[in-house]
């Protein structure tokens, strides 16, 4: 049936519940991006220890395995797994929607309003995922880590960026990070209705300055382990 | 031919109430066996179809173009008159009535304006209601101004945008009743055809422009609200696809016409820049509250910038001739004044067809920031036409063909000399005599569509059978299809080498040329020899390329031609046996010493009503004589 | 006067929705500035039909700007490069001598092709019939000064009312979203006092539609608002998300006794 001959939906249409609608999907995306970058920037504080020397930042790591007798840190983890899994889902399944809403493309469309951060969220986004399945491999289970010791956080954490590929993977996907982040903080406020006029331009702001701490911070890691400055 | 134009008796204020309790109601259970057919999606067409739908009637209701809220109701600016005498500047549902009659030049009938009146406060509540934003003040009111020649604020508006959020209005209310499956919406569809059976209006013949079928379909009752005829002069702000077909066509299937020569040409539109011009647009009429009119005194001043000429050699001709309404004259003698001063050579403009409306004193006055809030975006749509910013240099503006008067004719319940087949808004002749006063168009197509065709179809409704239309093989119908069909296909084989456009352009100058703001009696009749040979040529001549059975524009615009060319006649007839001047309608032999125009009471206070004869046959011009009983006939006067 | 010039159009042809198109070039000769850009179709077209080629089919129809049915892209840009201007009000100056144009159908799943430019977008009257009015039928309402609107709302209302339902929001974004038309008819009435009592029906309903009809998602890129002719804000997007939030969380399951009047 074409488009054009389709009915008015009406009450049964109204059946179609929060998660089928496009705008109930992007609302799940909305609110598990918030509690992904809510982590980001947690992880970003949590790392600056890293400053700290050996000691204090093995002490933040035990400290994370140990607390609520271990419990803690598997709480925090399943809800990461599935904020994940929920943004991913409704990523993929927004993406398929919006492929087919325009099954023939333009030959010259010019890009006005939008931004490069905009125009490459799935980009980004794909390219964190992986990241993310690497990062994990790398510092947590230690599955692809040089010299992997599970009793010492902190020299994993050097040694892990002393190896210049991964430090420039890492970088790169600080990147991505930051370009997803920068349209995603803002997006998420439009996706959820949080805008008013009188504070548009904090939106923007808070977007750009939480971006700025966040990747600004992340990628002194690698570069501090490179230049020995953490050694 | 009979007609009569059923105005209830009784005192002129009692007439509508008494007549909507004579009049007969339909069985709430049988509502539904009724079907309608609403041909247009105006303010008239799209509430009529919605508020019947309402009451229960089945609706069909179909418009050309892709969507019943792209009527050209839409492109109003003004606003919309009502008495609600908010203001409290003495303002009432009489005074209203008073100068809708004498801004008509006394050639409309007093009951129909009556009534007008009575409901406009009505449509007001009914479009608040529906969630029109008109513009409103701090403290929470709807606020007014005034518009068009009036000497009270009882004109209610939403930014420059009046018409487009009536028509808003009108169309949700339409799509709702779409919705619950009470109105079949039919886009892209033209009427060609009227079908009347047993000369009863039982259905329409329509072209499904998409696919280019022709379609028929039967109900117990037609309306059109089709609009108005303007584009017969090519050039004019109507919408590209505005036509006469659907009244023209009713017209030849025996439903008179009343006063077709009526034409409202607008004072304050952006002049014509080439042969490329395709339409012409309005800039609203409000701009005269704050803008003065003038063109230069001398004609060697007219190549000038106009900051170079002085002020005392500069001519505000409204001002000088009419002191006490200036530059708020109305429509129709703003824009003679206006072909007068550029006839004598001093207009300006590359085309010497403009005068100059200047806001350098109101800007003085007001402040740039208030000029801007209100006429903003009006500002800047006249400097994205012509490149001119209307803050520094006065606007150039022109008069140009804006509105029909004239339309078919209806009595007082909007039913034509055709039973079964009603007319509503501009399509009809009924409300503003010669002249139409400005933000009252937009009334009379909602009290049309929402309170009076609801009434009076009920009414006729009540009075047919349920169940008695016609089926699709009944010969009226067939023969109808097949005379749209042999039509079109006509159009299609003549194959010749020029264009519709050609036609419509040719049709276009003969029309303004002789036609148009003045007429005269050798013009008039110069018109009737140039058009029947425009006509004939157009139909061995005219090339319409590609099939019938599809999207086909150019199909489309040689139909509509084609009626033009028959209508434009009767419109050079009407004018020339109108021995008088009323309101839009100018003859130079009938004018004042000072140039103004001079009414014929005695002999032309009548509508004309034309019949249609047939085919190579003179139409006959019948007359409904009109009475002014409550307001006494004066000469208009706005010096 | 100001020069003419000539230009190339690369114009997307489709005989009808059936069948498949292909862009065609036509010269457009001595233009004039002055021409609005349909006129300037208007000129391409008379000559076609002169050497006996079918016109190009293209929506228009007030030609001043508000009915909404002009529709093209124009190089890459729906209504053109002038801001806030619709194609019919865009004029030649706004190009230049020797430029070469291309000429495209808004395209979007929701607004079939019905011939070269011209598309079919009756979706948004089916939208606007799922829940986009307020129910008040023709009759004898309260007086319109009975319920005092605030300044600041009206405005705001009317600027969401200003939207002329074209399609350049659905033809401008990436996703094909229709979300700018959908939001501005939601900010319209639900900023009204009138519009609260269906308020949250209306935002679930129109939703519910705007999806069936296979309108992408909106991804908040702002190319809608920046191709707006009429400066619809995306504002009104996180309004109707507001909304519909609102109205999900509050939402009875209907119990099958509601509609009945006895």
């Amino acid at each position: 049936m074409s488009v054009a001959e389709q009915s008015i939906a009406g009450a049964e249409a109204r059946g179609h519940g929060f998660l089928a609608s496009s705008v109930g999907r992007k609302v799940v995306m909305a609110v598990t991006g918030i509690v992904l970058f809510g982590f980001v920037t947690v992880h970003m504080i949590g790392n600056t220890q890293a400053y700290m020397g050996a000691e204090h930042f093995n002490a933040y790591a035990h400290f994370l395995k140990t607390m609520l007798h271990g419990g803690g840190i598997w709480i925090f983890r399943s809800i990461l797994l599935t904020a994940a899994g929920l943004h991913v889902w409704a990523a993929v399944t927004l993406t398929l929607d919006n492929r087919a809403a325009r099954p023939v493309g333009y030959r010259a469309q010019q890009n006005v309003g939008s931004t490069f951060a905009s125009r490459t969220m799935r980009w980004s986004g794909t390219i964190l995922a992986v990241f993310i399945v690497y990062h994990l491999l790398h510092f947590t289970t230690g599955t692809v880590h040089p010299n992997f010791d599970p009793a010492n956080p902190y020299a994993n954490f050097v040694n892990g960026f002393k190896v210049p590929a991964a430090a420039g993977f890492y970088i790169v996907a600080q990147l991505c990070l930051g370009l997803h982040m920068w349209h995603g903080v803002w997006s998420c406020t439009q996706s959820l209705g949080l805008s008013h006029p009188r504070y548009d331009s904090l939106r923007r702001g808070f977007a750009t300055g939480l971006t700025l701490l966040v990747v600004g911070v992340n990628i002194t890691y690698p570069i501090a382990v490179l230049a020995g400055i953490i050694h | 031919m009979e007609f009569n134009a059923r105005i209830p008796d009784g005192p002129i204020e009692k007439k509508w109430e008494k007549h909507k309790f004579e009049m007969k109601l339909v069985n709430p259970a049988n509502k539904r066996k009724y079907r309608v057919i609403m041909v247009g999606s105006g303010l008239a067409g799209g509430a009529g179809a919605a508020s019947l739908a309402e009451l229960g009637y089945n609706v069909d209701c179909f418009c050309y173009q892709d969507s019943p809220r792209r009527a050209h109701s839409i492109a109003a600016q003004g606003g919309i008159n009502a008495a609600k005498n908010y203001r409290n500047d003495g303002d009432s549902v009489f005074r209203l009535f008073y100068d809708t009659v004498k801004g008509g030049d006394f050639r409309a009938r007093e009951a129909n304006v009556y009534r007008l009146a009575e409901v406009s406060a009505d449509i007001i509540d009914q479009c608040v209601a529906n969630g029109v934003p008109f513009a409103r003040e701090y403290g929470g009111l709807l606020d007014n101004r005034s518009f068009g020649g009036a000497q009270v604020s009882r004109t209610f508006y939403a930014r420059g945008q009046t018409g487009q959020q009536l028509l808003i209005g009108a169309y949700q209310a339409l799509e709702r009743q779409v919705g619950l499956g009470t109105v079949t919406m039919h886009s892209r569809h033209e009427m060609l055809e009227l079908i009347v059976v047993d000369g009863v209006a039982k259905g329409i013949v329509a072209r499904d422009m998409v696919t280019g079928k022709i379609e028929t379909h039967l109900a117990d009752a037609v309306i059109l609200a089709t609009g108005g005829y303007g584009n017969v002069f090519y050039l004019s702000t109507n919408a590209m696809g505005c036509n006469g077909t659907a009244i023209w066509r009713a017209h030849k299937k025996g439903a008179a016409f009343g006063n077709p020569c009526f034409t409202q040409i607008h004072p304050t539109c952006i002049p014509v820049t080439g042969d490329h011009q395709s339409k012409l647009t309005l800039m609203s009429e409000s701009l005269r509250n704050d803008g003065r009119v003038w063109v230069p005194k001398k004609k060697e001043d007219c190549a000038k910038h106009p900051k170079d000429i002085k002020e005392e050699d500069r001519d505000y001709y409204l001002e000088r001739k009419y002191p006490s309404f200036g530059n708020l004259c109305p429509r129709d003698i703003a824009s003679r004044a206006a072909k007068q001063v550029c006839d004598e050579g001093r207009g300006v403009g590359a085309s010497g067809r403009g005068v100059y409306l200047d806001f350098s004193d109101a800007i003085q006055r007001l402040g740039k920031a208030k000029v801007e809030e209100k006429y903003g975006n009006l500002f800047e749509m006249y400097e994205r036409i012509t490149d001119d910013n209307p803050y520094e240099v006065p606007m150039r503006i022109y008069p140009a063909v804006h509105y029909t008067m004239g339309g078919l004719w209806v009595d007082y319940n909007l039913q034509s000399t055709i039973p079964g087949l009603f007319v509503g808004g501009e399509a009809n002749f009924s409300d503003h005599g010669a002249n139409r006063l400005g933000a009252s168009a937009l009334m009379q197509g909602l009290a049309d569509g929402y309170f009076v065709l609801p009434a009076t179809v009920s009414n006729y409704l009540a009075g047919i059978k349920p169940g008695t239309r016609p089926t699709a093989d009944h010969p009226a119908v067939k023969e109808a299809e097949a005379n749209v069909k042999a039509r079109m296909e006509k159009l299609l084989s003549i194959k010749g080498t020029k264009s519709p456009t050609h036609f419509h352009r040719e049709l276009g100058k003969i029309m303004w040329e002789y036609c148009g703001m003045a007429r005269n009696e050798a013009g008039l009749k110069k018109a009737l020899e140039l058009i029947p040979k425009l006509r004939e040529e157009f139909w061995k001549d005219v090339r319409v390329l590609g099939e019938g059975e599809s999207l086909n524009q150019s199909l489309e615009l040689a139909a509509r031609v084609a009626d033009f060319l028959e209508l434009g006649e009767l419109m050079c007839l009407d004018a020339l046996q109108r021995r008088e001047s009323c309101g839009g309608h100018f003859r130079e032999e009938f004018q004042t010493e000072e140039g103004e125009a001079l009414r014929d009471d005695e002999n032309f206070c009548h509508v004309a009503v034309w019949e249609y004869k047939g085919e190579g046959q003179a139409p006959e011009r019948h007359i409904e004589p009109l009475a002014f009983e409550n307001v006494h006939l004066a000469t208009r006067s706005y010096k | 006067m100001s020069k003419h010039m000539n230009l190339t159009l690369h114009v997307w042809r489709q005989k009808n929705a059936k069948c498949d198109g292909k862009f065609v070039e036509y010269p457009a000769a001595n233009i004039s500035p002055d021409m609005s850009f349909l006129e300037m179709l208007d000129v391409v077209n008379e000559g076609l039909i002169e050497k006996g080629e079918e016109p190009i089919e293209f929506d228009h129809d007030c030609r001043e700007g508000i009915c909404g049915t002009c529709s093209m892209v124009i190089n890459g840009r729906p209504h053109g490069p002038r801001e806030r201007t619709t194609t019919c009000q865009l004029h030649m100056r706004s190009f230049k001598d020797g430029d070469s144009i291309t000429l495209e159908p808004w395209r979007a799943e929701g607004f079939p092709v019905l011939r070269d430019l011209t598309v079919d977008r009756s979706s948004f009257d089916r939208i606007i019939a799922a829940g986009g009015f307020i129910t008040a039928p023709a009759g004898t309402p309260q007086d319109a000064n009975a319920l005092p609107i605030p300044k600041e709302n009206a405005d705001l209302s009317m600027d969401a009312a200003a939207c002329i339902g074209c399609g350049a929001c659905v033809a401008a974004c990436p996703n094909a979203s229709a979300m700018l038309f959908v939001s501005a008819k939601i900010s319209h009435l639900g900023l009204l006092p009138q519009g609260q009592p269906e308020r949250h029906i209306r935002v679930r309903d129109m939703i519910a539609q705007m999806d069936a009809e296979q309108f992408g998602t909106c991804t908040n890129h702002g190319e809608c608002e920046a191709a707006c002719p009429k400066g619809i804000k995306m504002e009104n997007i996180a309004r109707m998300n507001r909304d519909f939030i609102k109205a999900s969380l509050t939402y009875r399951p209907a119990t099958g006794g509601g509609g009945g009047v006895g």
